[in-house]
């Protein structure tokens, strides 16, 4: 068992990094997210294991040094919310046309525009739609509880080199800012020079032996047909991910007759929401994506025969509910509910959207 | 006595007939050529071979790096 | 002695170092772009250290610097390389990392990301070319477009009091404590080429040393953009450039000269 600590997300998050052999953190400080940068220049990880961590000019810096970084063949993290995370879009397709492993943490605030500092999930489509300009996809992981805030940086950086894809955990202010028990793995030492060769000396530039030919790093190709070839191989890759990476979880849904899709933290709020329905005797299930892209579109399709309605909830004017409608192919109907614009549903909220707005409408 | 003589070697289907190399010769040595080459450029070529130190200066500022220089000593 | 006789293996004393690969350059005829990819792959020929260098090609006319440069590279967003390098040369300190730029990529969109590297003191070299235009985009008016010069967006000229002032960006980073040799020069000329070659070895080799960031700046020349035929183009450089833009060390030893 790992030591058990009471954390905040944002520094579980800063904390595994460090004990995933994390080689380097960039970053620019944001509300609600600068305890991952403050944590890590006072655990100064520079002793520890020898981690770079460094606060950039801007937001365009730091993904700039996270693409530099991660071109040759190093675990790079950084994190950012919402208005920092647009700022970061350009680079992020760049990395995602590079092909380049990274994890980047969005711990979402309310928006549009300066918005405020208080938790949203409406970066959804920003997140799992693209973001940047180009045909791309991240993978999007959306941890529920401070566990998976920590969890999800060593599964992110893994998925990260098995597509060399940029990874997005895609949080918000309530799971970053909130304390709670975290079992922090014990350490593992960061890759060595002989281990990045081996992992990633095929694309990585890291200086040309005479034994091999140049590295490049890029996303441009003037030739058409060759940027068409590396769509197709860009879309291969996403095909694959459907097919390999869908992660989620369900709760009650062997009897169920309704259903909740939720997740991060409208997911820990609807469970409460399932527990006060089921003790009303209302037969209700959830399910929650834990990858928001590879969205969980069979496992919800499969549960759609036993289904007279779903509702969606989400802390935004409805974004995820696109997918869920597109999984279920129309035949139940999907309805959205959720708060937005920085205030969290309570269950009971929730619980009455889905008597009044499923059950009864 | 001694005295060098020099040859240059111009890659001319990659010259872009700039010229930058004319100016830079200081015994001018090279011209370009009436006839081009398959991208239609007028080449640089030796006009004055005689004249030629093999002192590296046209192969020095070519932009394309299309000039290799020769050089000998030679004993009169 | 036959010219057959003079062109033998054993008296070759000058050709395109192997550093350089065998593609055809995209650039124009005349353009400085492919004397400076030269001299700075000549150093690093010279000094040993392609296994150990990674560079940073830029956006705009050198965009496609890895096509040339027989090197690892990085192809950066537009304005952005010094944070790329600064990326590679955190995390791989004993790298020797340069990014390669023009005068859009480097003065105008990124002049933060220029300015913060310099100032972090990045044990980096920046190679910036200037020709007071944008090259790759058609010919529109630089950041370091002199006055009363005409591009595709300053057709009457560049009006000071319209467009701003050129902007001297080097003398600029030149002030930042952590920016240790900062030099400016061309390649028009042999020995102008000479001169910068020695220049941009001195700034690699103060990188080994880790004493800071180094910058040359290479004042060049756009035939296309500048609508001169490339000799032409090199005399209007050193009688209209060279005034405004004076080459020189401007510092020296992390002291500004004079």
């Amino acid at each position: 068992m790992g030591e058990l600590k009471l954390m905040k997300g944002n520094e579980a998050i800063a904390e595994a990094a460090i004990r995933a052999g994390v080689d380097a953190y960039f970053g620019y400080p944001i509300t609600p997210q600068s305890e991952v940068i403050e944590y890590l220049t006072y655990e100064k990880p520079e002793e520890r294991t020898g981690m770079v961590v460094l606060q950039a000019e801007s937001e365009l810096a730091a993904i700039n040094m996270v693409y530099g970084a991660a071109s040759t063949g190093k675990k790079v993290l950084t994190s950012s919310s919402s208005p920092g995370i647009s700022l970061y879009q350009e680079g992020i397709s760049y990395i995602a046309g590079a092909e380049l492993p990274c994890v980047i943490a969005n711990v979402v605030r309310g928006g549009p525009g300066l918005g405020t500092i208080q938790p949203s999930q409406a970066d959804y489509f920003q997140s799992v739609k693209g973001g940047g300009h180009g045909d791309y996809r991240l993978l999007t992981l959306a941890p529920s509880s401070v566990q998976e805030m920590a969890d999800f940086v060593e599964l992110g950086f893994e998925i990260a080199f098995k597509y060399r894809n940029p990874v997005m955990i895609l949080t918000d202010g309530m799971i970053g800012q909130m304390m709670e028990k975290v079992e922090l793995k014990d350490p593992v030492p960061r890759w060595t020079d002989e281990q990045i060769q081996e992992i990633s000396g095929s694309w990585a530039t890291v200086g040309k032996p005479a034994n091999r030919e140049r590295n490049i790093v890029t996303s441009l190709y003037l030739d058409s047909a060759i940027m068409e070839q590396h769509n197709h191989h860009l879309q291969a890759k996403y095909r694959q991910m459907e097919a390999e990476e869908v992660r989620y979880e369900t709760f009650d849904t062997e009897d169920a007759e309704y259903l909740m899709v939720a997740y991060g933290s409208s997911a820990r709020i609807a469970q409460k929401s399932l527990t006060l329905a089921r003790a009303k005797g209302i037969k209700v299930g959830l399910l929650r994506p834990i990858t928001l892209y590879p969205f969980p579109a069979k496992p919800l399709l499969d549960l759609v025969p036993q289904l007279k309605g779903i509702l969606s909830v989400e802390m935004s004017a409805g974004q995820m509910i696109e997918d869920v409608r597109l999984s279920v192919e129309c035949k139940v109907p999907v309805v959205h509910f959720g708060r937005f614009g920085g205030i969290i549903h309570s269950p009971e909220e929730v619980l009455e959207a889905l008597e009044q707005k499923i059950i009864g409408g | 006595m001694a005295r060098v003589q020099g040859a240059i070697v111009v890659d001319r289907e990659r010259c872009k007939g700039c010229e930058v190399c004319v100016p830079a010769c200081p015994t001018q040595v090279i011209e370009l050529a009436n006839e081009v080459n398959g991208k239609g450029y007028h080449y640089a070529y030796m006009a004055n071979p005689d004249a030629c130190t093999g002192c590296s200066n046209c192969a020095i500022v070519c932009p394309d790096g299309v000039i290799s220089v020769y050089r000998v000593k030679k004993t009169a | 002695m036959d010219i057959k006789d003079i062109i033998k293996e054993e008296n070759l004393v000058y050709s395109k170092t192997k550093l350089m690969t065998d593609n055809v350059l995209s650039y124009c005829p005349g353009c400085g772009h492919g004397t400076a990819h030269r001299i700075v792959m000549e150093i690093i020929d010279e000094m040993g250290l392609q296994s150990n260098t990674i560079g940073i090609a830029p956006v705009g006319c050198s965009v496609l610097a890895y096509d040339f440069m027989n090197i690892d590279m990085i192809q950066a967003a537009h304005g952005r390389a010094p944070a790329v390098a600064t990326g590679v040369k955190r995390t791989w300190p004993d790298k020797t990392v340069f990014t390669y730029q023009g005068d859009g990529d480097l003065a105008a969109i990124g002049t933060a990301e220029t300015i913060h590297a310099c100032n972090r003191g990045e044990n980096i070299t920046i190679i910036f070319i200037n020709n007071g235009i944008y090259g790759m985009t058609g010919g529109q008016m630089a950041p370091t477009t002199l006055e009363g010069m005409k591009t595709s967006t300053s057709p009457h000229g560049r009006d000071l009091k319209k467009m701003g002032n050129p902007l001297k960006i080097t003398e600029l980073i030149a002030q930042l404590p952590g920016t240790y040799y900062v030099s400016r020069q061309a390649v028009h000329t042999p020995a102008a080429v000479r001169k910068a070659k020695k220049a941009i070895r001195k700034a690699f080799e103060i990188q080994q040393e880790n004493k800071g960031l180094t910058f040359v700046e290479v004042v060049s020349n756009c035939n296309s953009g500048w609508k001169l035929p490339p000799v032409k183009s090199n005399q209007w450089m050193v009688e209209n450039m060279f005034p405004f833009y004076q080459l020189g060390d401007i510092k020296v030893d992390g002291e500004l000269v004079k």
